[in-house]
């Protein structure tokens, strides 16, 4: 089972976000970055299917600028055989189309059995990267994955649906699949990992980047009309402030 | 038509956010001077055409294939992609459901038209319309415009527009056929099916206490039970909880959790991100703990506390215990 997991660098769920002055991207400069959430698991999924198989090779790919090569190092720490890094401006760039596309001329060579990505990217929220490359690779496609099974030329998924449903589809291979988070556990880098990811492969590439088919025109905080009222204080004229406003205004005690 | 209302099925009903659709599409429509239509496809496309000639629509469009008489990504992507070749509209509206998010980015990637997801407004600038799109998990909105020409598919987030404004009208209903046949469908589903519930209702509770990854570790959550035993309210919490297996997923708040709408739901170091959100913004008064003044949680909460809630929580308990 030949497996590409690709994983993005975000911003952290607790990272600063400023915004540059001409609103056209955040502040790179000033964002702590991490591994997408999703894509964490999705790569956890990828290297326990070539455990329990008992071979294969799992790649971490990953698109975007150098700083980048630290999540594909975190990947390949974890587990990841080798990686390849496709090197590209990504600062203000929206468009999974383009960037599907870059992945799939990447992957196409390759022949992978399965694709994994995240559900979706913690920055852009497009939830839509790996299905576009599925369907440019002609590959079968899965999206919000809670479960996986691979055998007889298959993998079983089981699909989140809304409001707590489940259904299991089964998919022919090769498939691009996206993974929802919660459905493993994910592991940490071993010491013994570090020092091996060193020695692995990162191929990089670097396509001309391809004319959008969307743009951002700026980015902003979001303005609301709600009228919040602030408690303030120290933690006990806080506390007092609540079960005051618990008794008295929303009346629930 | 200009513009193309992908409805989807909810047993035999048009999903909730298909009527916001209806709503997008008529606004799009008011300000652009774009006509409209609609599509219905599936088991139910007859009841489904019925109710939608009730709205103020061009016409509805009915596909009628034994490949979409139950939902799998091929045969709908298929589907759509070609009424979208015949009927040639310039913009594709679905609701962002699960459904959407499954297929919708297999018709952008068969007709290398761009997909805009997630939006919450529409806007026109100059005859060209621009969508506001949430990112970073809500924090952060975007201005974005589709390049070249049509069609362009566009999804808007649940509640970015109300159903009630959906304007009824009367439409009339026209077969649509496609072209499919059963090799393109490369996938088997199984019935739908729910987990144990586990024997936590929180739909009818008065009072929800919820937990997000702010608690910061499982051994934290006991905190939170103490302080919802205080209060007499029922223990929740954001999906990286139960994520992390602190709590089971019987607890969780959100899209793809329970929908609550409490007397009071105090949200204690969650961000606000939308998937929990729709959740929860039915709750009549909405408390919210977070270090961080900037959550998008602030911007529906009726009570901010801008607090550690590892601090807060012991504290509140024994307030309420006194
Ligand atoms: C298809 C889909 C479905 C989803 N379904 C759901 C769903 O059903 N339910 C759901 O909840 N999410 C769902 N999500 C995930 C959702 O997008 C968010 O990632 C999630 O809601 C974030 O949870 P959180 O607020 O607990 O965590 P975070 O976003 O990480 O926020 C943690 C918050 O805690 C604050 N904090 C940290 N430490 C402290 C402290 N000591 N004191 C006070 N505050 C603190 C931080 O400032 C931050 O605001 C779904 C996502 C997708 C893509
Ligand atoms: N620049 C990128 N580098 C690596 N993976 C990516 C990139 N963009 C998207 N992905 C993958 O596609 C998934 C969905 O992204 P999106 O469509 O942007 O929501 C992510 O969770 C990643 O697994």
């Amino acid at each position: 089972m030949k497996i590409a997991v690709l994983v993005k660098q975000v911003p952290g769920a607790e990272s600063p976000l400023p915004i540059q002055p001409d609103q056209s991207w955040v502040d790179e400069g000033a964002v702590a970055y991490m591994m997408n959430e999703s894509d964490n698991y999705a790569l956890e999924e990828a290297l326990k299917i070539r455990e329990v198989n008992g071979e294969g090779e799992v790649v971490a790919v990953s698109l975007g600028p150098d700083r980048i090569q630290k999540v594909i190092r975190e990947a390949l720490a974890k587990g990841a055989d080798r990686a390849i890094h496709i090197q590209m401006e990504t600062a203000g760039a929206i468009d999974p189309l383009s960037t599907a596309g870059l992945f799939a001329d990447a992957l196409r060579e390759e022949n992978f059995d399965l694709i994994f990505t995240g559900l979706q990217s913690d920055d852009l929220g497009m939830g839509q990267t790996g299905i576009i490359i599925g369907e440019i690779l002609g590959m079968s496609t899965a999206s919000l994955a809670m479960a996986t099974e691979v055998g007889d030329g298959k993998i079983k998924v089981k699909r989140e649906l809304e409001a707590g449903w489940f259904q299991w589809v089964s998919l022919s291979l090769p498939a691009s699949v996206s993974i929802q988070s919660g459905l493993n556990t994910p592991r940490y880098p071993s010491l013994k990992g570090i020092m091996g990811a060193k020695k692995k492969e990162i191929k990089v590439v670097t396509p001309s980047s391809p004319d959008p088919t969307q743009s951002l025109e700026k980015v902003y905080v979001p303005q609301s009309d709600k009228q919040t009222v602030m408690i303030e204080g120290s933690a006990d004229q806080i506390v007092g402030k609540l079960v005051e406003t618990f008794r008295n205004n929303i009346k629930v005690l | 038509m200009d513009i193309l209302i992908v409805l989807e099925d909810n047993n035999g009903k048009i999903h909730r956010m298909g009527l916001e659709s209806i709503a997008a599409a008529q606004q799009m429509a008011g300000d652009l001077g774009l006509t409209t239509g609609a599509l219905v496809m599936g088991a139910h496309g007859d009841a489904l055409a019925e109710e939608a000639s009730g709205f103020n629509i061009g016409e509805v469009l009915k596909v009628n294939s034994e490949y979409v008489a139950s939902y799998s990504s091929d045969g709908y992507a298929e589907a759509v992609k070609q009424v979208i070749e015949q009927e040639n509209p310039n913009y594709v509206i679905f609701g962002h459901t699960y459904q959407v998010r499954d297929y919708a980015p297999k018709v952008s990637a068969k007709l290398m038209k761009p997909f805009l997801v997630d939006n919450v407004a529409v806007r026109s600038n100059n005859g060209k319309p621009v969508f506001t799109k949430l990112m970073f998990n809500g924090k952060l909105f975007s201005d974005v415009h589709a390049n070249g020409d049509g069609p362009f598919l566009i999804s808007f987030q649940s509640a970015a527009f109300s159903s009630d404004k959906a304007e009824s009208g009367s439409a009339d209903v026209r077969d649509c056929s496609v072209n499919i046949d059963a090799s393109m469908i490369r996938t088997e589903s199984e019935s739908p099916f729910q987990e144990e519930a586990g024997g936590v209702d929180l739909t009818s509770a008065n009072i929800i206490v919820a937990i997000g990854r702010g608690i910061g570790k499982e051994e934290n959550v006991p905190l939170a039970q103490d302080l919802a035993k205080a209060i007499g309210g029922e223990l929740a919490s954001s999906r990286p909880v139960v994520d992390a297996g602190w709590l089971p997923s019987a607890h969780q708040v959100g899209s793809s959790g329970q929908s609550v709408s409490p007397k009071m739901y105090l949200a204690l170091g969650i961000s606000g991100a939308i998937q929990h959100v729709v959740g929860m913004k039915g709750s009549k008064n909405i408390v919210a703990i977070n270090k961080d003044s900037e959550a998008p949680i602030f911007e529906i909460a009726d009570y901010g506390v801008v607090g550690d809630v590892l601090e807060i929580i012991p504290k509140l308990t024994e307030a309420l215990n006194e």
